[in-house]
């Protein structure tokens, strides 16, 4: 049971860097916690997973890592008990299991923290941690004993200063993340699978994940582990699962892979192109949209100026002011003091169809909330903005949708297939491809690459080349530092709602993080932006 | 329900409304000539509250599995005439007339949850149905008023405890038992996690069906007891007594004024006692002043159109802004806080 101390030797542990060896804890009699043995799942005739088998052993953190579609998520909902597997067994500490429902799971100790929160933000946080088994005295809810479970349970995570009758509308993503994993932890869970734990949070949040993970792992938790994010999972994992197509390609110690290899197993492509150069004859050309001493309730005296043929990124902590900087100017939030050109001309959007009238487009955070109509066909999706706000032009842009299409490179039963119904990868192909569809002079992209695969992260940033490489100016905001150093020819550091700083692309990480969190004040270049 | 946040919770602006509704009503009795607390005046709209509390009570509930229940007219009169028809002016016939309508309620309520929650039949349209059932029952075996209540029955009406009669105090009771199982029983609990998302409480092992049918039967027994207070009332069972109050469409916009997220999952039964009190508290100044019935109507419309449009405003500032002078509204919200 999580919580019971462990066995003192493995303290030894403590303040270790991240490290791969002496994770593994003998708690145990050598029986993994969890055997997975050739597991096998079809979806109507179309096999999804083949013959995948892994071992996870207390202490341990198995990382699982593929392509979307590679089968992971099916895995883990086989294992969670919302699928059930057509062959193969799983055996839990020796015994063979086979849930029908998640709550089976979660009362064997294998505790699944979705991507998706599972959380009610109108309830409190010890109101989420224990629902469905609620602490109750002579019959009634005790809500002063769940408020004190609740923050023991916190506490042992070594979260403090969240009290426990908080909604949790009013907490931050990372604080629900904590609450998920408490709620997780809570089902006296030995097992906990994660399915993208850190597609929401900024940097420094993911150390504190990072940091529950451990001492988690330090009782003897086992944890599976997904993520796109290749850095973390080498830093966490002691052993790494690949998936590719459904099919198991290795499983290997952490220590024997570096990420090269680890790319090169995923999709069988090498990193040096991760990042694609610059097309050829890319050249910054004029001003494409400028901000002078721009600001509104959220962000205050930004001066930038933007270049056709440039991707700009901004980055800073979450609350900088980020996404509400690219809301200002696309009228989401409009800007009610200082000066915005478009083109030279003086232009200040007072709605998104202002902005889109005048040729910028937004990809925004929440591709599924607000980037799609998720029951509508890819056709439609393509042809939603130009429909609504460019009626004369549909005609052409439906002529030129086939080329359009196959240039995003979606992998569709067809044009007309419902866009639920894609990984995440094809779905934000096609909110790009709705916004290529306008033909815009400056895109703005909050996220471009949250929690979709390798491969699709590929294909979209040599689609922000080839914008780029057309003259058209690229606003990119992203949590992910690589992304922005390798894609950027300029970076903008925000704080507190102003710029804070710009630094020159592929600047190292360091510099970009002692700006965003206030520990450099400096401001180089100052002339550009001036 | 308090956030404990420094900001006036919904409750909180309904009761603010409440007073405010309370002086102007007290300026305009007075230019009649009128005292508006006279003991007659406060009995008046305590009676008012009495039938419309029981139903907006049972409707909170509904509204936060996140159903709604539109057969509430019908089962009052329903109970009204059974009850009187079994009593038929007998004073030994009470207790058995009032098990069976209460029984009859019950198993009306129930058969809607279940409905609801198994056949997955949103509310709007199984109460609809379930009262279109109800009325074509009455139309067939009720013509007129039927039955009628003994003496000793209509005591429920004309007693007083004090200055506070007897029907409102049975509504408040039965309203701090449903605070009580909101807050302290697991269904309770349940209840707020099916209506905020049916997914989330199932995953947590939540059987959601549970909470949907408890809620939709209580309601039906709620409006099944304003069909005996409304029997005791007018000593006779009248199969169409519960229409005549449009109670479905007055319980929703009670509870929605009262705060409680028509969606489902948030609210709370002290908002929509708010509500209701606002609703009494106008319709009783209004007949008092002689306002023409159709303007009263334009006004119950506008009062549950502008607390929506309040509600929506305060769900759209989620984020501070930190750079933004107040503007007029939001300094005058502020100081209204």
């Amino acid at each position: 049971m999580y919580g019971q101390p462990s066995t003192s030797a493995e303290d030894s542990t403590e303040g270790c860097e991240p490290c791969h060896s002496g994770r593994v804890h003998e708690t145990d009699d050598g029986r993994p916690l969890l055997r997975v043995s050739g597991v096998s799942k079809s979806f109507v005739g179309f096999r999804v997973l083949d013959d995948v088998s892994l071992e996870l052993r207390a202490g341990q953190v198995l990382g699982i890592v593929g392509e979307n579609g590679a089968g992971k998520s099916t895995l883990m909902k086989i294992l969670a008990g919302v699928y059930q597997a057509d062959e193969g067994t799983i055996e839990l500490d020796g015994s063979e299991v086979a849930f029908s429902h998640p709550v089976q799971a979660q009362q064997a100790g294998l505790s699944t923290v979705f991507q998706e929160f599972n959380l009610l933000p109108e309830r409190t946080i010890a109101e989420n941690i224990y629902l469905g088994r609620e602490p109750r005295r002579r019959g009634l809810v005790d809500t002063g004993q769940m408020n004190r479970d609740t923050e023991a349970l916190l506490a042992e995570l070594g979260v403090t200063g969240l009290r426990p009758n908080r909604r949790v509308r009013s907490l931050s993503v990372a604080e629900q993340q904590v609450v998920e994993i408490a709620k997780a932890v809570g089902y006296d869970a030995r097992i906990i699978q994660m399915d993208e734990p850190t597609a929401a949070l900024a940097e420094h949040e993911v150390d504190l994940l990072h940091a529950i993970i451990d001492k988690l792992t330090k009782s003897g938790v086992g944890i599976l582990y997904v993520s796109h994010r290749l850095k973390e999972i080498f830093e966490l994992c002691d052993a790494i699962t690949i998936l590719k197509d459904g099919a198991q390609v290795a499983t290997k110690p952490a220590d024997d892979l570096d990420e090269a290899e680890l790319v090169r197993l995923m999709v069988g492509r090498s990193i040096s192109s991760f990042f694609p150069d610059p097309l050829p004859g890319t050249e910054p050309g004029d001003a494409a949209l400028e901000l002078k001493g721009a600001g509104n309730g959220y962000v205050d005296a930004v001066d930038l100026t933007l270049r056709g043929g440039e991707i700009v990124g901004i980055s800073g902590l979450q609350g900088s002011g980020r996404t509400e900087l690219l809301e200002a100017m696309f009228g989401v939030r409009p800007l009610t003091r200082g000066e915005m050109l478009l083109a030279g001309k003086a232009v200040t959007p007072g709605s998104p169809r202002e902005a889109i009238r005048s040729g910028i487009a937004m990809i925004t955070e929440d591709r599924k909330a607000t980037g799609l109509a998720l029951s509508q066909s890819i056709i439609d999706n393509v042809l939603g903005v130009v429909r609504s706000v460019f009626p004369r032009r549909t005609g052409t842009a439906r002529r030129q949708l086939p080329g359009l299409i196959s240039s995003l490179e979606i992998s569709a039963r067809g044009m007309d297939q419902e866009v639920r119904f894609l990984s995440g990868g094809n779905q934000q192909k096609v909110v790009l491809g709705r916004w290529l569809a306008i033909e815009p002079s400056v895109v703005l992209m909050d996220e471009p690459t949250r929690g979709i695969d390798v491969g699709a992260k590929h294909s979209i940033y040599e689609l922000m080349r080839a914008l780029a490489a057309q003259g058209v100016a690229v606003l990119m905001v992203s949590s992910e530092l690589p992304e922005l150093i390798g894609m950027s020819d300029r970076i903008l550091v925000m704080r507190d709602g102003r710029l804070a700083g710009e630094l020159p692309g592929g600047s190292d990480e360091e510099a970009v993080m002692q700006i965003a969190t206030g520990v450099v004040d400096a401001v180089s270049n100052s002339g550009d932006v001036a | 329900m308090r956030d404990r946040m420094g900001r006036v919770t919904s409750t909180g602006i309904v009761y603010g409304v409440l007073v405010f509704t309370i002086i102007v009503g007290t300026i305009l009795t007075a230019t009649e000539g009128r005292n508006f607390f006279a003991t007659g005046n406060i009995a008046a709209i305590l009676t008012f509250t009495s039938t419309l509390g029981l139903i907006a009570v049972g409707q909170t509930m509904v509204i936060l599995v996140g159903s709604l229940d539109l057969s509430v007219p019908y089962v009052v009169s329903l109970c009204s005439v059974i009850a009187g028809s079994v009593m038929a002016g007998e004073t030994g016939s009470i207790v058995p007339g009032v098990m069976i309508a209460l029984a009859v309620a019950a198993g009306i309520g129930a058969v809607n949850g279940l409905v609801v929650s198994l056949l997955g039949v949103h509310g709007f349209i199984a109460t609809l149905g379930m009262g279109l059932i109800i009325s074509g029952y009455m139309t067939a075996n009720y013509k007129g008023t039927s039955g009628s209540a003994p003496e000793p029955f209509r005591v429920i009406d004309t007693a007083n405890i004090g200055p506070i009669p007897l029907s409102a105090i049975i509504m408040l009771a039965c309203a701090v038992l449903a605070i009580l199982m909101l807050r302290k029983t697991r269904v309770g609990h349940h209840m707020y996690a099916v209506g905020g998302d049916r997914e989330v409480a199932r995953l947590s092992g939540i059987r959601t069906a549970v909470p949907v049918v408890v809620a939709h039967t209580l309601c039906s027994l709620l409006a099944g007891l304003a069909g005996l207070l409304l029997l005791a009332r007018l000593s006779v069972g009248n199969p169409t007594i519960g229409s005549q109050g449009d109670y479905d469409l007055m319980s929703i916009a009670a509870v929605v004024l009262g705060g409680t997220l028509l969606a489902g999952g948030k609210g709370n039964i002290l908002g929509t006692l708010g509500g209701v009190a606002i609703f009494a508290v106008m319709d009783q100044v209004m007949s008092v002043i002689e306002v023409p019935s159709f303007l009263q109507d334009v006004f119950r419309g506008l009062v549950i159109v502008l607390a929506v449009a309040v509600y929506a405003r305060r769900e759209i500032e989620r984020r501070p802004a930190p750079f933004e002078r107040p503007t007029a509204l939001d300094a005058a919200l502020q100081e209204a806080r």
